[in-house]
């Protein structure tokens, strides 16, 4: 199958071609120098902006409290419907989508790549047939790994060759693909009931502290040669005065880059980034947390930027989501977990009108804006945690047109408005640098070397969107550009056109991608820790590990470790 | 005037939310019998299910002669004109209905009235639950307008109610006002119980027996008569009940004293 998209202004910034009007030559799901012009499908784009497919480094489309969320909300389900189509199947939701119409939506935005940030190892099995479920889309998912209670003992021991090695398996053996640490030692203090309030607080009966997991894991993630950082979502996030811990846990593993390589990502850092004693005083901390990633190489970040709009907050960190629905009055979910790791589910409504929730819209986008290297901060919306997946095209116009900000700027909270360091911030981002936030710089700090970017040799995933980057001024018709992004004209994944003008078109997989890590010696797995998963697990350790036919599609990616 | 006369006795449900007068106003008689409904899982004509006359010239008018009580969501949404169903209503009558007027001479099924903004419903038959209740999971509740029911209504009406008018000249079910911010709720009949569980707000004036009050109710005082509405008020000695307290509501629950014998030990603590 052979198919050239032709004359599109390409923006392919990992191959340095910024709004050049070229062709892209694809034959069997794989970018090529040229094809047969005779004989392949040809698909004209002239006019129109060609990019990588997008990429996202963080949303929860899948897994055990996606799909609570889902139980929890059918008001969310009501108002928001997709009726089959011959090529498509029905769906509902807003904020938690069904899994079938996640995938339809991402490509008809022009996203060909997602990443499921939070999978309890006991989920994985369930997480798993989630994505088999999810379609058009090529996906992984990140095991919690910071208040595993092995690696905790592990780490209480200091024995950081052994840690790698069990956390070598457990990535294998649930099919995940980073190491993901929330709220690191409060997890299991929420267990009893307690929270962690900072970096050197140690965690009940275990001794050891966030600071020591987090610098543990990411000296692991470097002896297993993960192509990701450990992905990080800081303790106290979500209270004011925040943005001190996040510096911390910043700073922490400063010293464990190399050669000016990422050494941590910190996600949805909106909700990170807050300044001041309480919530009547909060303020943003976006100043200080661009300040100090401008000056140092060893983090990246994703936004977790507000949009006004009902939706419904899902995390791990159970004790942050308790507060959060004693703050609301809403119902939630505390999500059983059992040893591993924590779980809330809250309903929530950003409201323009709300000091604290203009502010925190504020928060993320200067956050973007203050950020100098796009490199380093990407678009996401901690979906559907700070708002759905659907509202990037918004954000993005956000991110292009001062006159975007000042519109909605306009229409919010006063005193959040008069604080708001937005009015002060000129810069409007460019297509290229949008390809970055969106794409390209995503794929870098996950280390997907043939996502992100349209090189001979990359996987022919391509978004081309209907808008002439030289006739329309993004800063200016901020809205044509925002109605372009959302509605791709074409979609091609694998080779594949599998989106047009807006419609599905075609249904295909995604693979699920994982890691296959390679230790010189086997994990220690002793009679005790059987033992232990008997007397407090609900699974036996012989069934624990997802086996191969719960991965559909699956894509293992073999990394030989250094232990 | 449009009438609609159903052309069988319906199996499945169908979801007709274009029987509204904003969306017959500006069609004639085929454009309306073309419009799109569901039955089951077969989008059909509305011809094919009811035969469509056009009487005289008011084209805000609509009647539906005959048994409508599978058929769900008519009036949805409406802001004008006026519907009358001689026969039953099916659910999700008048969802979100803004404006208008709605009046049943049958019964009606689950969720009449829910979420409605402002107009008026009047049911001659009786009611099934969730009188005016939001839709499940939401607490957007009824928030303005009038719903008057001559026979009984079953559980959970006027759950989440925020402001407007509920009036019962029947029985209810239990958990009448579950939740409610604002509004009043009128029981003209008996109650089951558990009236007002949970709300912060409002007024709940029972005229007939109600089984118990909720623990997390107390009493505040006897008064002599209570004002539904403009004009209309129940002149006989109430009990006041102020609740939930479970929830910190502030809401008033009046009961009939004289219907209400097994509830006179409220008194000593008066």
């Amino acid at each position: 199958m052979e198919l050239l998209v032709r004359n599109g202004f390409v923006y392919d910034p990992l191959n340095g071609i910024d709004g050049e009007r070229m062709d892209i030559a694809v034959r069997d799901g794989k970018i090529v120098e040229k094809v047969d012009e005779r004989k392949a499908r040809k698909v004209d784009a002239s006019g129109m902006i060609v990019m990588p497919g997008g990429v996202d480094i963080h949303c929860h489309i899948a897994g055990a409290e996606v799909n609570i969320g889902r139980l929890l909300r059918p008001e969310d389900h009501f108002r928001d419907y997709e009726c089959k189509t011959s090529v498509t199947r029905s769906g509902v939701g807003h904020s938690i989508p069904s899994t079938f119409t996640t995938g339809y939506r991402y490509a008809r935005m022009g996203y060909t790549t997602v990443m499921n940030p939070s999978m309890p190892p006991l989920e994985a099995k369930h997480t798993h047939e989630e994505l088999n479920d999810t379609p058009m889309v090529d996906k992984a998912t990140y095991p919690l790994l910071g208040d595993w209670w092995f690696v905790l003992e592990y780490l209480k021991q200091g024995c950081i060759d052994r840690l790698a090695r069990h956390v070598a398996w457990l990535i294998s053996s649930t099919r995940g693909y980073a190491i993901k640490i929330v709220n690191p030692g409060g997890l299991e203090a929420w267990g009893f009931g307690q929270n962690i309030h900072s970096m050197d607080e140690q965690v009940p009966y275990f001794c050891v502290t966030p600071r020591e997991i987090i610098r543990g894991l990411a000296k692991v993630n470097k002896l297993l040669n993960l192509p990701h950082t450990i992905h990080v979502h800081t303790n106290n996030l979500g209270q004011p005065g925040n943005y001190a811990t996040t510096l911390e846990t910043m700073e922490c593993v400063k010293d464990l880059s190399v050669e000016d390589k990422p050494a941590i990502h910190i996600t949805h850092c909106q909700f990170s980034a807050f300044k001041g004693e309480d919530w009547k005083t909060l303020e943003s901390g976006a100043e200080e947390i661009a300040n100090y990633v401008n000056c140092n190489s060893h983090v990246t970040l994703d936004m977790g930027q507000v949009v006004f709009a009902d939706t419904t907050t899902m995390t791990a960190d159970g004790p942050f989501q308790f507060e959060l629905s004693e703050l609301t009055g809403n119902k939630w979910v505390n999500h059983d977990v059992e040893t591993e790791t924590s779980s809330g589910i809250v309903p929530f409504h950003y409201r323009r009108k709300s000091y604290v929730h203009a502010t925190q819209w504020s928060i993320g986008l200067e956050l973007a804006l203050l950020i100098r290297d796009p490199w380093k901060i990407f678009l996401t919306t901690d979906h559907p945690n700070a708002g759905p997946f659907t509202y990037y095209p918004r954000i993005i116009a956000w991110l292009m047109s001062r006159k975007a900000r000042e519109a909605t700027l306009r229409r919010v909270n006063a005193r959040a408005r008069g604080r708001s360091l937005l009015p002060s911030i000129d810069r409007e981002l460019g297509f290229h640098e949008i390809a970055v936030v969106t794409r390209a710089g995503q794929a870098r700090a996950l280390g997907l070397e043939n996502k992100g970017h349209l090189g001979v040799g990359a996987d022919s995933d391509i978004a081309i969107y209907d808008v002439n980057p030289e006739k329309t001024d993004p800063s200016g018709q901020y809205k044509t550009v925002r109605r372009a992004l959302k509605h791709a004209a074409y979609t091609i994944k694998d080779g594949e056109i599998v989106v047009k003008n807006d419609e599905v078109v075609k249904h295909v997989k995604g693979a699920t991608m994982w890691l296959d890590v390679k230790t010189s010696e086997m994990a220690e797995i002793t009679d005790d820790m059987k033992r232990r998963f008997r007397d407090y697990w609900t699974v036996e350790f012989e069934n624990y590990p997802v086996t191969d036919h719960y991965v559909e599609v699956p894509h293992p990616i073999a990394i030989k470790a250094d232990v | 005037m449009t009438e609609l006369y159903p052309l069988k006795e319906f199996r499945f449900p169908i979801i007709a939310e274009c029987i509204s007068p904003d969306v017959f106003e500006s069609k004639n008689r085929e454009q309306i019998a073309s419009l799109k409904v569901w039955e089951g899982n077969k989008q059909k004509a509305l011809g094919e299910l009811f035969k469509v006359e056009e009487v005289g010239t008011n084209g805000q008018f609509i009647a539906i002669n005959g048994d409508a009580g599978k058929v769900r969501r008519i009036g949805s949404g409406m802001t004008n004109g006026e519907i009358v169903i001689k026969g039953n209503g099916g659910m999700h009558l008048g969802e979100e209905m803004k404006g208008g007027k709605i009046t049943v001479h049958g019964d009606v099924a689950g969720w009449a009235g829910s979420m409605m903004k402002d107009g008026i419903i009047e049911i001659h038959g009786n009611v099934s639950d969730y009188l005016g209740a939001p839709y499940r999971g939401s607490r957007m509740g009824m928030s303005g307008g009038r719903i008057i029911v001559h026979g009984n209504v079953r559980n959970e009406a006027g759950a989440y109610m925020k402001k407007g008018l509920i009036k019962i000249y029947g029985n209810a079910g239990q958990f009448a006002g579950f939740r409610m911010h604002d509004g009043t709720i009128y029981v003209s009949g008996n109650c089951e119980g558990r009236a007002g569980a949970c709300m912060a707000n409002g007024k709940i004036i029972i005229s007939g027996a109600l089984e118990s009050v909720l623990p997390t109710f107390t009493v505040d005082s006897i008064k002599t008569k209570v004002k539904i509405e403009e004009g209309e008020t129940v002149e006989e000695p109430l009990y006041v009940f102020l609740g939930d307290l479970a929830e910190g509501g502030n809401g008033k629950l009046y009961v009939s004293k004289a219907k209400n014998p097994h509830l006179s030990h409220y008194e000593k603590l008066l």
